[in-house]
Order: structure tokens, then C-alpha cells, then sequence
């Protein structure tokens, strides 16, 4: 079995000199856009692929493609080791054990597919086990007010099909979330907290084991979003404390079509399956049916394999690389940015000031002149970032925009990519006549 | 002239600043119940956030049986987003009035033949006027919707006016 070698965590910090070598691996980054060296400022939305992962994939189908747990041909033997051992890979790249994680297709359909066990097992009888998941009137979910909307609709719906109520936890102007109000807020009532790790727009990492601790105190189950925070810095669920995460793996390197929800073992073993079909099940009858423990109760019908194995070689490049250094390194990119754009008439950059702890991604607002008016002037420079509400309306509401633009970077950035993106903004409200 | 300032001319910059037509108050943007003859839309992008509220009113729209004479009296709008829907929908304003209802409905018609044609059709100045500034847009696949807003937001507020 393939695991992961040992971290090079050891190993000097992050420069320029070696991100430039790292960015030999990325075939995408090499290109002209518009004109101009492609600054791919958009890792947020979706990361791009080293070269060794592309490899994984076609390796896979070239030479192992084959259905997996089912057949005992010699191809369907290999392309199940290499799935299986693709799941320890990545189960051991944020601390689990690969009991404990399940395939999605993504950060989203993990929350959904999390939100929809919680209401299998509030309606009809799913058994004793799944008891402790049932939601009804009177329970509250808590969420805080800069989710992402994939952290949010599902418990909205999940509120709405069992009665309970959906809080939010609000943030502080600074960004940060206001852990008073968190304090006051989950309490007896609380079944489920699920907040994310980093948020996508703010940049602010939040207090994880701290929140944790307060819901599992009232005895809730503890949901992180681990989207931002996977790619970016080493993730242990163990250490956190929380129940279940989620992520995406197109935004760690990987393919699309491929993501993971991990649950504590005992959890996933008594929560009620969402999807149902092949592959989930022991013993079937035209009545009724018997299920896999987990992860294989919830990997109903064919699974997105061959984006599996090339996850899991994500995983080990991320880990080769240092999950401590590329946490370091963009830390040291997302002050630069917002030290930059601070310093830049007219900017108001979202979240902390700079000098405060913050991922490597700064979201703002250009006064006079819309986000996607500023995305678009950027495109012109060859410079890739995001515009819009990000899917956080709720914390654009808040700070008073509709939308905003995203600049948001990972280990193949260097600072020149960041100073060619603040040189470009520098230029925004004089071309657009509001300087 | 670069693909940007094509995009961004110096007309549309003006446009979306000078927001002609953009007085359309909260109220009547609330209002459920709207006099014969009028019609509103409300039009939201939900990829950046664009948004319009657009009212118009046709003046003897229905005065027996002479629909001749019926005419655009009022385009009004309230609305939030890039310059380019804004440019959009100042132009449309300016150019609305005093058209009869089959004027303004070919003229979104020309004007969307124009956004679809992935730049391949240049908009003609005698016919959508300052609109044809917004020729350039149409090489911006990401952008067509933000010109179209106001525009489709029109032609529904005509189809009830009328
Ligand atoms: C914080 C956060 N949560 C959830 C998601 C949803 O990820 P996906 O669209 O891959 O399911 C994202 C991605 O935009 C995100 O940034």
C-alpha cells in the first residue's frame, strides 16, 4: 500500500527560487492570456494539477480501468487496491483512517449527503443506532454568518423538512466571528454546528478546537468545512475534534468529480445512508435491505475512481511538498496582498487588516467601480481572479456589498504574481474615470 | 483600440455614470398593483449580483382602437451592478421614449442579434444609436448578460404594458 512518506516539514521555508520550481509541475501555468504571463490568482475557486497527478490518472486508465468491490478478474483486483489505497492516502492526509472517509463528488455534495442521513434518521425508523441523529421542533442547527453557501442551504433545507430551527452565529466587524455571541448561542438546543475552517471570502481562520469543544459541551455534532483549509494547511480532524468535515479535491490539486466527507468511525457506522443502490448493501431482499458499515454505505452505484487515485496523488505532492511550508508561504502571500492593496486610494479589503493572521486570499471592494468591471480589466493583464458573491451572500449583505473580487493564491504563486496583481489594481479606478 | 477599450468606451463609462432614467423609487419598485398601461420587471443576475428594477409606461395604449398612436411615455429603473448593465440600461432609457411599442420591440430584437453574435454582428449607430457602443460587449461571452439586463427586463415590462 502506497501511504504517505515522511513530511518535509523539516526542510527550509518556501522562496521564490523553489515556488518556481513547483510551478515547473503545472503545465497551465506556462501559458500567455491575453497577451500577457498567465497570474493565476483563482486557486480559491479551483486549484490547478501538477503533472503528476494528470499521470496518475491516465496511468490508471491505461492500465488498471476496471469496475471496483465487484469481479475477480485481475484488472478489477488492481483498480480496487489502487481506489482502496487511494482512500488511506487521503484519509491520512487530514488524520483520519480510511474507515472514516467516504467518497463525494465534492465539498457540497458531502454536506448534502450529511444533511439528508440527519433527515433519513428523523423520519420512519432507521434503528437504535441512528436514534441520536433524529432532528425535530424545538433542536437548532447553528451556522455562522460568512458560510459558504454549500455549508448553509443544505441545514436550511434539513430545518425545513424535520421543523428545527437554523441560527447563525454573526461576525464581528473585523471579520472574525464573535465567539461571545457563539457562546450564548449554542447551547442545550443544539444538535449540529457546522461552521467552515477558513472562509473563502475573509480569509480568517477560525478558532476550530475552541468552537468544537463548545458545541460537543452542549452536545452537538460538530461540522467543519474543511474546503479552504485542507489545500492549505495541515489538517488533522483528529486534533481538531470535530465530527465530520468536508472537502473538494479540485481545490487541492486534484480532479473535479472528486471530494470526501470524513465521520468519526462509530458515527458513520450508525448514521442512515442517503443514496441507495449497488455497492451499499450486505443482504437484499424484495422487501428490504441490509447495509455496509461505513465508508461503503454511502458509495452507492459506481464511484468516481480513476479521479480518486489521482486525488490521492494530490495528496502525496501536497504532503512531499510540506503542508507547513505551503501554509506558511501563502500566509507570508496573503499579507503582501492585503498590505498592498491596503495601501492602494480606494481599496477596502474584507476581513482582517493586514498584519493580522489571515489564508493566503484577500477579497475587496474597488470604491466606485464594480467587481466584475474589475475582474474584467484584470482579465486584460492575464490576471485570473474571482468576482461576485463568492456564494456567501448572506456575509456580503452584511458587509454591504453584492459583490466583491477575489484574489486568492496557493504554493505555485510567487510575490511576483502578487505585486503584477496589485501593480493591475493600482491602475482600476484611474481607467475607469473615479480616481 | 485594445479588446478592453472596445468594451469600455468612452460612452458607456459616461453612460453608467449619467444613469438617465434611473428614478425609479423604492415604492414604485414595491408596488404590486400598477396602472393600465404600465408594466414592471424585475431582473437579477445571479452570477455578480446585477440587479434591475424596470418600469414602463405606454401612453394610449389602449384608446380606442387607434394603436397607432400609442407611444412609450416613461422608462423608469432603479438598479445596482457593473457599468455595463448600468451603460445598458441608461442607453435603453434615453433611446425608449417616444418609440411606439413595435419600435421598442424590434429594437431589442436588433439590439439582442447584436449581444448573441459573439461580435460578428456590429450594431448599426442609425438604428440603436449609443447602444451600438455596446457592440464591443459581445466578445465578452461572460458579459452579454449584463448588457441584455435592462433590455430583457423591457421586454417583459412592455409585453404587460401593452
Ligand atoms: C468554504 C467553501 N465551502 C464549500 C465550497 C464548495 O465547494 P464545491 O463547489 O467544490 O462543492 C467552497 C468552494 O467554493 C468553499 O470555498
Amino acid at each position: 500500500m502506497v501511504t504517505l512518506t515522511a513530511p518535509h516539514d523539516h526542510t527550509p521555508e518556501l522562496t521564490n527560487a523553489e515556488v518556481r520550481r513547483i510551478r515547473n509541475d503545472f503545465p497551465i501555468l506556462g501559458q500567455r492570456v491575453n497577451g500577457h504571463p498567465l497570474v493565476y490568482l483563482d486557486s480559491g475557486a479551483t486549484s490547478q494539477n501538477p503533472t503528476c497527478v494528470l499521470e496518475a490518472e491516465q496511468e490508471f486508465y491505461e492500465q488498471r480501468n476496471s469496475a471496483v468491490h465487484r469481479g475477480a478478474h485481475t484488472l478489477a483486483v488492481d483498480a480496487t487496491d489502487a481506489f482502496e489505497d487511494a482512500r488511506a492516502t487521503v484519509a491520512a492526509f487530514i488524520g483520519a483512517t480510511d474507515r472514516e472517509l467516504v467518497w463525494t463528488a465534492n465539498a457540497t455534495a458531502g454536506l448534502n449527503l450529511l444533511a439528508y442521513a440527519f433527515s433519513n434518521a428523523s423520519v420512519g425508523d432507521t434503528g437504535a443506532d441512528a436514534r441520536q441523529f433524529a432532528l425535530g421542533p424545538g433542536d437548532e442547527i447553528v451556522v455562522t454568518e460568512m458560510e459558504h453557501h454549500a455549508n448553509l442551504i443544505p441545514w436550511q433545507e434539513l430545518c425545513r423538512r424535520t421543523g428545527a430551527t437554523l441560527r447563525h452565529i454573526p461576525i464581528l466587524d473585523d471579520g472574525t466571528l464573535d465567539l461571545d455571541a457563539a457562546a450564548s448561542i449554542i447551547g442545550a438546543r443544539t444538535r449540529i454546528l457546522a461552521f467552515t475552517h477558513v472562509s473563502n471570502v475573509l480569509g480568517v481562520i477560525n478558532p476550530v478546537a475552541e468552537l468544537a469543544a463548545l458545541g460537543h459541551a452542549a452536545g452537538a455534532f460538530v461540522v467543519l468545512d474543511a474546503c479552504q483549509s485542507a489545500p492549505h494547511l495541515p489538517l488533522d480532524v483528529k486534533a481538531l475534534g470535530v465530527d465530520f468535515a468536508a472537502f473538494s479535491g479540485h481545490k487541492m490539486l486534484g480532479p473535479t468529480g472528486i471530494g470526501a466527507l470524513y465521520g468519526r468511525a462509530e458515527l458513520l457506522d450508525a448514521l442512515p445512508p442517503f443514496l441507495a443502490g449497488g455497492s451499499m448493501i450486505t443482504t437484499v431482499t424484495l422487501e428490504r435491505a441490509e447495509y455496509l458499515p461505513s465508508p461503503q454505505r454511502f458509495e452507492a452505484g459506481t464511484q468516481p475512481i480513476s479521479q480518486a487515485v489521482a486525488l490521492a496523488a494530490a495528496a502525496r505532492y501536497l504532503h512531499e511538498t510540506g503542508m507547513g511550508r505551503i501554509h506558511a508561504w501563502e500566509a507570508q502571500l496573503g499579507q503582501r496582498l492585503v498590505a498592498g492593496l491596503e495601501a492602494i486610494d480606494g481599496i477596502r479589503v474584507l476581513g482582517p487588516a493586514a498584519g493580522v493572521e489571515r489564508a493566503g486570499l484577500a477579497a475587496f471592494e474597488v470604491a466606485g467601480v464594480h467587481a466584475h468591471d474589475v475582474g474584467q480589466f484584470l482579465d486584460a493583464a492575464g490576471i485570473a481572479v474571482r468576482v461576485g458573491h463568492h456564494c456567501a451572500q448572506p456575509l456580503h449583505r452584511r458587509l454591504g456589498l453584492s459583490a466583491s473580487t477575489r484574489a486568492s493564491a496557493y504554493l505555485y504563486n510567487t510575490t511576483d504574481d502578487v505585486d503584477a496583481f496589485l501593480d493591475a489594481v493600482a491602475g482600476v479606478r484611474g481607467y475607469f474615470g473615479v480616481a | 483600440m485594445s479588446a478592453l477599450d472596445s468594451l469600455y468606451q468612452q460612452i458607456i463609462l459616461e453612460q453608467a455614470k449619467a444613469r438617465h432614467g434611473a428614478t425609479l423609487t423604492d415604492d414604485q419598485a414595491a408596488a404590486v398593483h400598477l396602472p393600465a398601461g404600465t408594466g414592471q420587471c424585475h431582473q437579477l443576475n445571479p452570477v455578480c449580483g446585477d440587479e434591475i428594477t424596470l418600469r414602463l409606461v405606454v401612453e394610449n395604449a389602449d384608446d380606442g382602437g387607434t394603436p397607432a398612436s400609442a407611444r412609450v411615455g416613461e422608462l423608469l429603473w432603479s438598479g445596482d451592478g457593473c457599468s455595463i448593465s448600468m451603460a445598458s440600461a441608461s442607453i435603453l432609457a434615453e433611446l425608449a421614449v417616444g418609440m411606439t411599442p413595435e419600435e421598442l420591440a424590434g429594437l431589442i430584437e436588433q439590439f439582442r442579434v447584436v449581444m448573441r453574435s459573439r461580435g460578428a454582428v456590429v450594431g448599426d449607430e442609425d438604428v440603436l444609436g449609443d447602444a451600438a457602443a455596446l457592440s464591443g460587449v459581445a466578445k465578452f461571452p461572460a458579459r452579454v448578460k449584463c448588457a441584455m439586463l435592462a433590455w430583457v427586463a423591457a421586454e417583459d415590462a412592455l409585453r404587460q404594458a401593452v
